[in-house]
């Protein structure tokens, strides 16, 4: 990442990261939120393009993206996809994308059945309550994968969350150059 | 009905928990499977834990622990068996029997299903009925078995000629070629007394037949000095590697130099008790292998007071269940002992620590022939054939893409392209040396020698013309390793299982040159790191095939970039079925087409 | 020279028929490892204790020691062999910390913290093992299950009762608990057997004590399993006298 910067008079151009949450809870995000103060000297190295903090709807070129969650549905495929073809270097952030996490505990049940009892035969549905089969809506995979398990990913940063220092002890490492490490105590996969 | 049946067996194996194995499949052909309160009948009565008996039942193939139906039909399914169209004569079995391969007719009639190669390369198509060897398979017996099983005529009904075994061998030297009556081995071995015996093994530098080659006369004198009871001979006749044949001949044509070589191992290391540990899939071999043993006692060649000489030398039969694993020493010890085959912790070695914790002494089917053969004509005989390194001959099971399938008496020192030549292959494009475990010559490198210090093999000789798909062959392989690994250590079993995901994510257009290079980290990971020699060999063929064959790869790599190992469009099957939709958004392309459309996203500055 | 080797440099004694993972917990050495145990037999399988002796692969806990062996263990090489046999453990089963009551006292993740495992790196095999919640007092998910045979060699050695074994083969091999209905309430065992404690992984796990230790006062998160691996053992060899 140094080698990008343009000389010692220039000021260095800013790093573009995007995060998006894709079957996650949004806890790796507020848990990035939990760098605290020091949102600001990283806020001198980056600039955000889509993520929730910016609400940018979709991911443009970018230096950095961070992806939480798994994959469960066709629109995470395709979120991912545009996170891939955009971002030079991709990061599963926390459990769900590292592994698939809690929501893919539900792999060892067959998807089919899964939406008949949510939608149709589960307690307290109005009757004649049916699966939605709206068109604006993603349909769900018969299973939940990693991230890694439907693009390339470059770099992983487990935890449930992994903790704010974590993070910024991850992304401060990535920025300069060198190849995240994480000791005892920062990584975790709980 | 069933309980009396166990009882009756379990006497008849004087309720030894050592004979586990034999009571499982003796319990299994009386009552068509091992019902879960047959296994705790049978752990009551040989007064052992269940969860031992179950863990057994559970390890062989050959064992089901459900309901696999009155006819079991299992195709043998080595690459050579495919290259003679197996796969097409399944798939029309199963039509006609209106059932999916693996699973079991609603009817529980008949099951039909895949198995390791069953060594009737040279006679293929070949598959296992109720585990009775059926060869050469045309489609018009497959279309007549159908009808048989539909009309429940019972196995040993169907045309005899359709279990017809043929020897097939092609070049007679030495050994194939011998000219011994039974016993006649046996008493030159008396006449030299063990120690002179053993100055004549040691002279012959006669080494191990199974592949690894060691050196027969220092595995018999270790065992001879070492501490024991009682001391043991085992004939491994657990012939699994895929392509060879051999022991199958030697045991159905040969069988008195066999037992002739096992009564002499026995005469040298002190023993007199041996086994034999057949693989399941000759199961056919079974009555007239006992039959003959019979016979030599009667004769005063086995048993009590050998020769009228005073030595007492007797042999028993195991019958292995599926599981190439045995193969391997030690593990074949643990299934003679009625335990899953899983090698052990080496060292201590069988040759100290064996069968029963006794000094053990397992050789090859080939090794004890030819140790026969030494004890009539001499070491300084046997020397003088082969080369220096590897003396005297070695058997080549040779199948594929040959004019002449069949067994290959060669000397050592013999090459590659001299024994295509003897087979009649044409327009060769590559042969495996060692089966699934070992290297893959190609063209240029036919001029290489059979031998220990060159191409070392056990002697399965599996030859590919131009015409064959070698990534075909490398995925066979890898599909059997994970099948075959005994599951002990987290390399192997982890390892082979991801290997053969990666095969087959090739083999539906889903690779890319990412998931060559994961099976060439796994191929480093294995090596050194597993238990035993079938996880340090299982990735050899495919890493050799890989690197000499790479278009064959090549042609299968979709991506330059990563691919899901998953069809994405298939995981959205439910929810389509389920939502009943078919709308654009309710499908997905695999990473590439999707990059190639591009996205709205891209266009932005 | 005489009864001492040398790991990774440093000189380790040993007494004759010593392992060199036995002689190098002795001295406070630590060599990964997940299926060995001090009170019990090794078993050679999970590999994670890969040395390198004179240059070969082997493992620490099956090789006796020997005067004048020159050990590798913390070499990069190592680590990364052993973080790979660590990544097919955790995508052979169903390895999701955050819901595992295991999660902090676990054998298994916390040698992957050691080596630094940042990824399952491979992809998942997501078995789908039923549970066993029948017993009163412990459950049994096999999903986690690293085919270790702690539990197997604990109820056979210390409790006598044989509760559990393998079965299966290969990527099917599984746990399986001595019954006929395959049920652990229909076995003998007892939340008071030292199978019931063996299990270094969340397969065997105690009713109702479910995340009952705060995160922070877990096994793991106050020291690495490097550190609490061989002051474990040193405790236990005080309380031995």
């Amino acid at each position: 990442m140094s080698s990008e910067t343009q000389g010692a008079d220039v000021k260095p151009r800013k790093l573009k990261v995007a995060t998006v949450s894709l079957a996650g809870c949004f806890g790796c995000h507020m848990s990035f939120l939990d760098i605290d103060e020091r949102i600001l000297p990283l806020l001198e190295l980056v600039e955000f393009d889509r993520s929730p903090i910016t609400d940018i709807k979709h991911c443009g070129p970018c230096d950095i993206g961070l992806i939480e969650g798994g994959v469960c549905n066709a629109e995470n495929v395709h979120v991912l996809r545009e996170f891939r073809a955009n971002c030079k270097v991709l990061i599963a952030l926390g459990a769900c994308a590292v592994n698939g996490g809690l929501p893919a505990q539900r792999n060892h049940l067959e998807l089919a059945d899964i939406l008949q009892q949510v939608y149709r035969t589960g307690h307290g549905l109005a009757d004649g309550s049916q699966i939605p089969s709206d068109p604006e809506l993603p349909l769900p995979l018969n299973q939940v994968h990693a991230v890694h398990e439907v693009v390339r990913i470059d770099y992983f940063l487990p935890g449930c969350p992994p903790s704010g220092d974590a993070i910024w002890a991850f992304l401060t490492q990535l920025i300069e150059g060198k190849e995240p490490t994480l000791g005892h105590g920062l990584l975790h996969y709980d | 009905m069933a309980a009396m049946n166990i009882e009756s067996i379990l006497d008849r194996h004087s309720r030894e928990a050592h004979r586990l194995v034999q009571i499982l499949r003796e319990t299994q052909d009386a009552l068509g499977w091992l019902a879960p309160e047959s296994l705790t009948a049978i752990a009551e009565g040989l007064d052992i834990p269940r969860a031992q008996v179950e863990s057994t039942a559970g390890f062989y193939s050959f064992f089901h622990t459900r309901p696999l139906g009155d006819y079991r039909i299992l195709f043998s399914d080595n690459i050579t068996d495919r290259m003679l169209g197996n796969q097409d004569l399944m798939r029309t079995l199963c039509e006609k029997l209106w059932l999916e391969p693996g699973r079991v007719a609603e009817d529980g009639l008949v099951s039909v299903d895949a198995t390791s190669c069953t060594g009737m390369c040279d006679q293929g198509p070949a598959l296992l009925a109720n585990y009775r060897t059926i060869t050469r398979l045309t489609p018009a017996r497959i279309d007549e078995m159908a009808h048989l099983i539909r009309r429940r005529v019972q196995v040993g009904d169907w045309p005899p000629e359709w279990f017809h075994v043929e020897d097939n061998i092609r070049r007679r030297d030495v050994l194939l070629d011998h000219g011994l009556a039974p016993g006649e081995a046996l008493a030159a071995a008396l006449d030299r007394g063990p120690t002179g015996l053993l100055g004549e093994i040691e002279r012959s530098a006669l080494r191990g037949r199974g592949g690894a080659g060691f050196g027969s006369d220092i595995k018999w004198r270790s065992c001879r000095d070492a501490w024991g009871d009682a001391h043991y001979v085992i004939c491994n006749a657990d012939e699994g590697e895929p392509g060879t044949f051999k022991d199958r001949v030697l045991l159905s044509s040969y069988f008195d130099m066999v037992v002739d070589g096992m009564c002499i191992a026995g005469f040298a290391i002190g023993a007199s008790k041996g086994f034999i540990y057949l693989r399941g899939e000759y199961r056919y071999l079974l009555d007239r292998l006992e039959t003959r043993l019979a016979q030599r006692r009667e004769a005063g060649l086995l048993g009590r007071n050998i020769l009228g000489r005073g030595f007492t030398f007797d042999i028993e039969i195991h019958l292995g269940a599926g599981a190439y694993i045995c193969g391997e020493e030690s593990a074949l010890i643990e299934s003679l002992e009625g335990k899953p085959g899983k090698p052990r912790i080496r060292p201590p070695f069988p040759v100290t620590h064996g069968y029963l914790g006794q000094p053990t002494t397992v050789n090859n089917v080939e090794t004890l022939a030819l140790a026969a053969l030494i004890a009539v004509k001499g070491g300084e005989w046997f020397r003088a054939i082969g080369t220096p390194a590897s003396t005297g001959t070695k058997l080549l099971s040779v199948s594929g893409d040959v004019a002449r399938p069949g067994i290959y008496e060669f000397p050592f020192g013999v090459t590659v392209a001299e024994v295509l030549e003897a087979a009649g292959a044409t327009d060769t494009q590559a042969v495996t040396t060692a089966g699934a475990a070992g290297s893959c010559l190609a063209a240029n490198e036919f001029g290489r020698r059979i031998a220990f210090e060159d191409v070392p093999t056990g002697g399965s000789i599996m030859v590919f013309d131009q015409s064959r798909d070698m990534f075909e062959a490398a995925r066979n392989f890898a599909h059997f390793f994970a099948h075959e690994s005994c599951g002990f250590c987290t390399p192997c079993r982890v390892g082979t299982a991801v290997n053969a995901r990666l095969m087959d994510k090739l083999a539906l257009d889903r690779g890319s040159p990412y998931d060559l290079d994961e099976m060439e980290k796994m191929h480093h990971l294995m090596q050194g790191a597993s238990h035993c020699g079938l996880g340090n060999t299982a990735t050899i063929a495919l890493r050799d095939i890989l690197a000499k064959f790479r278009p064959a790869f090549d042609r299968r790599l979709h991506s330059p970039d990563y691919e899901p190992g998953f069809d994405l469009d298939a995981a959205l099957s439910q929810a389509r079925r389920m939502t009943g939709r078919d709308d654009a958004g309710a499908h997905l392309t695999d990473n590439l087409s999707a990059h190639a459309g591009g996205h709205p996203s891209e266009a932005k500055p | 020279m005489t009864n001492s080797f040398l790991l990774d440099g440093e000189e380790v004694p040993f007494t004759p028929g010593q392992t060199v993972m036995q002689a190098a917990s002795a001295a406070g050495k630590y060599i990964p490892h997940l299926c060995w145990h001090p009170d019990f037999a090794a078993h050679g399988s999970c590999k994670l204790c890969t040395v390198k002796i004179g240059g070969r692969f082997a493992t620490a806990c099956t090789t006796r020691a020997a005067a004048g062996q020159e050990v590798e263990n913390g070499t990069e090489e190592l680590i990364a062999k052993r973080r790979t046999l660590l990544q097919l453990l955790f995508v052979e089963g169903n390895h999701f910390c955050p819901s595992c009551e295991k999660s902090g006292n676990c054998v298994l993740q916390a040698t992957a913290y050691e080596m630094g495992m940042l990824s399952p790196h491979f992809d998942h095999f997501y078995p789908d093992r039923a549970v066993d919640a029948s017993h009163p007092d412990v459950l049994l998910d096999f999903n986690r299950c690293i085919m270790c045979e702690l539990c197997v060699r604990a109820s056979r050695d210390v409790d006598g009762k044989n509760v559990f074994a393998l079965s299966g083969r290969g990527a099917k091999s599984h746990l399986i608990v001595n019954s006929e209905s395959g049920r652990l309430a229909d076995t003998d065992f007892a939340a008071t057997d030292r199978a019931a404690e063996v299990c270094p992984v969340g397969v065997i796990l105690r009713k109702r004590v479910g995340f009952a230790v705060p995160i922070g006062q877990r096994d793991y998160d106050a020291k690495p399993i490097s550190q609490k691996a061989v002051e474990k053992l040193a405790d236990s060899e005080k309380e031995a006298g």
